[in-house]
């Protein structure tokens, strides 16, 4: 397949034309492709796509997300994900199949107020979002510091194979929690290594479209800079030229879509 | 009508000195309403526009929601201090229209069926107004449109062209519109080549009506290049082409 110059794009820029597979953010029409979203156009061997530079978080199956619980009725718990839509938690799913509304308690699994993190189940946008906590590492976060990104700045922070976040983990001494629809729960043992996190998220947050950011954020993080830490080294090295500064960090977000739902 | 001054002088210029096929200076700023999803601030003459754009995001009432595709709500709105004399802020005749006009100006440029169950809110505010200020509010909400990252066909800009003084003038602004003899607002997709939004108050005929599209035409392309650095600039910075690294 020929491949075409990834390049920046508005709304209703034509990319390519021939006969290429539309991905996400395109539409077809005609023999072209053209973007629908601001963001950065790319082909693949599977089509054409376009990465999003802005937008709400809309649910997709199977994306880990971080919900706040806001209500709850006989059979299932509503979440607040931070979308259009608001989810639903069974209430199967955290008692299981046995569970008998006039014999447990509701408020005693999860209360109104309480945060968790939740798998995606079912969602196909005639119905709202089912959520499933039956899996590792989800379930309720006891605590943490809570704050919101945008969606589209996930992949950004995450980094290349999880470069950025292990970055200000290990640097700030926190454990930091990420959902794909951009909520963020850090918790550290000190409250100083917690708002340095959380300064250097949101740094990475405003300027995810500059490059040489991870440079920025470890200076702001003071992590020393020739002889990272061994551990540091070893997950970081596939981005040996980041250090360098010569990577366009946009190229890095199409790579991390993917792996996006890491945490 | 009485006509006090001439509109066009001997030299060929109009009122604010401008040539018959000239736009007003146009600014546009991205990202200013720092609260909403995506937002501009459009200044078009002595227009002074804010657009904000909320969603998609949940519909309230309930009942307002449809089961197949998002429904779009607009509001256009004129300050209190943006004419001479005071403007009662209650939505006026005109803005109920306005509001109507702008949200079909805008709909069939957006993707709604991609968000069923939703709404998309955009609310257009003049804080200051000079003639043309619904072809600058509709400017201004697509790029906002588009910095809220909703699915769009095409951008959308538009812009008045209109006879004055017997010549078809582009971009009619206040004086003109109040003692021109027509003026006739346009909204155009440039890459669906569609026309969104046409109307016409005044009198023209079949050719003087083919001359002022074809001159309202160019002056959405004109604004269409304004609206396309505005969002490159706020989400790329200088760097208008991606530079391939090595």
């Amino acid at each position: 397949m020929q491949e075409i110059k990834r390049k920046y794009v508005v709304p209703g820029d034509r990319i390519i034309d021939g006969n290429f597979r539309p991905l996400s953010n395109v539409t077809k029409s005609g023999n072209s492709i053209f973007a629908t979203r601001i963001g950065i156009a790319e082909a693949t061997r599977d089509g054409i796509k376009v990465i999003p530079l802005s937008g709400v978080y809309i649910p997709r199956v199977n994306d880990i997300v971080i919900g706040k619980i806001i209500d709850h009725s006989s059979l299932s718990w509503q979440v607040d994900i931070s979308s259009c839509f608001s989810a639903h938690l069974p209430a199967q799913d955290v008692f299981g199949r046995d569970f008998s509304p006039a014999r447990d308690d509701m408020n005693k699994q999860l209360a109104i107020g309480d945060l968790v993190t939740a798998r995606i189940m079912a969602f196909d946008r005639t119905r709202d979002p089912m959520l499933t906590i039956q899996d590792k590492d989800l379930g309720r976060i006891p605590r943490g510091e809570f704050l919101k990104i945008s969606a589209t700045r996930v992949p950004r922070l995450i980094g290349k194979r999880g470069s950025m976040i292990q970055t200000i983990e290990q640097a700030t001494q926190t454990r930091i929690l990420i959902g794909q629809n951009g909520i963020v729960v850090v918790s550290g043992r000190n409250a100083d290594g917690t708002q340095l996190a959380i300064r250097a998220i949101r740094m990475v947050e405003e300027e995810a479209h500059t490059s040489n950011l991870t440079q920025r954020i470890k200076t702001l993080l003071n992590v020393p800079e020739p002889q990272p830490t061994e551990t540091l080294s070893e997950v970081s090295e596939p981005e040996g030229q980041k250090l360098n500064g010569t990577h366009e960090p946009e190229e890095q977000v199409s790579q991390e879509l993917e792996k996006g739902d890491k945490e | 009508m009485v006509q006090t001054r001439s509109l066009i002088d001997e030299q060929g210029l109009r009122t604010d000195g401008r040539t018959i096929d000239e736009l007003r200076n146009v600014k546009i700023q991205v990202g200013m309403v720092k609260n909403a999803d995506g937002s501009a601030y459009i200044e078009f003459g002595k227009n002074r526009i804010i657009a904000a754009v909320y969603g998609p995001r949940e519909v309230h009432p309930k009942h307002m929601a449809q089961p197949d595709r998002c429904v779009l709500r607009c509001r256009y709105h004129m300050s209190p201090f943006s004419t001479d004399t005071r403007k009662n802020p209650a939505p006026s005749r005109r803005e109920v229209e306005i509001s109507k006009v702008m949200r079909e100006a805008l709909e069939p440029a957006l993707m709604l069926e991609d968000y069923p169950r939703a709404a998309i809110d955009v609310f257009v505010e003049v804080l200051q107004a000079d003639g043309g200020s619904r072809c600058a509010g509709i400017t201004a909400a697509s790029v906002a449109l588009a910095d809220a990252g909703i699915n769009m066909r095409d951008i959308v800009p538009a812009c008045a062209a209109g006879k004055v003084d017997g010549k078809i003038v582009l971009d009619i602004n206040d004086v003109e519109d109040k003692e021109g003899s027509a003026d006739m607002p346009l909204a155009y997709m440039p890459h669906l080549e569609r026309v969104t939004l046409l109307q016409l108050d005044g009198i023209l005929n079949q050719e003087e009506f083919n001359e002022c599209l074809d001159k309202a035409l160019q002056g959405c392309k004109m604004i269409y290049e304004i609206q396309r650095k505005a969002l490159i600039q706020k989400y790329f910075g200088d760097e208008q082409e991606l530079k391939e690294e090595s």
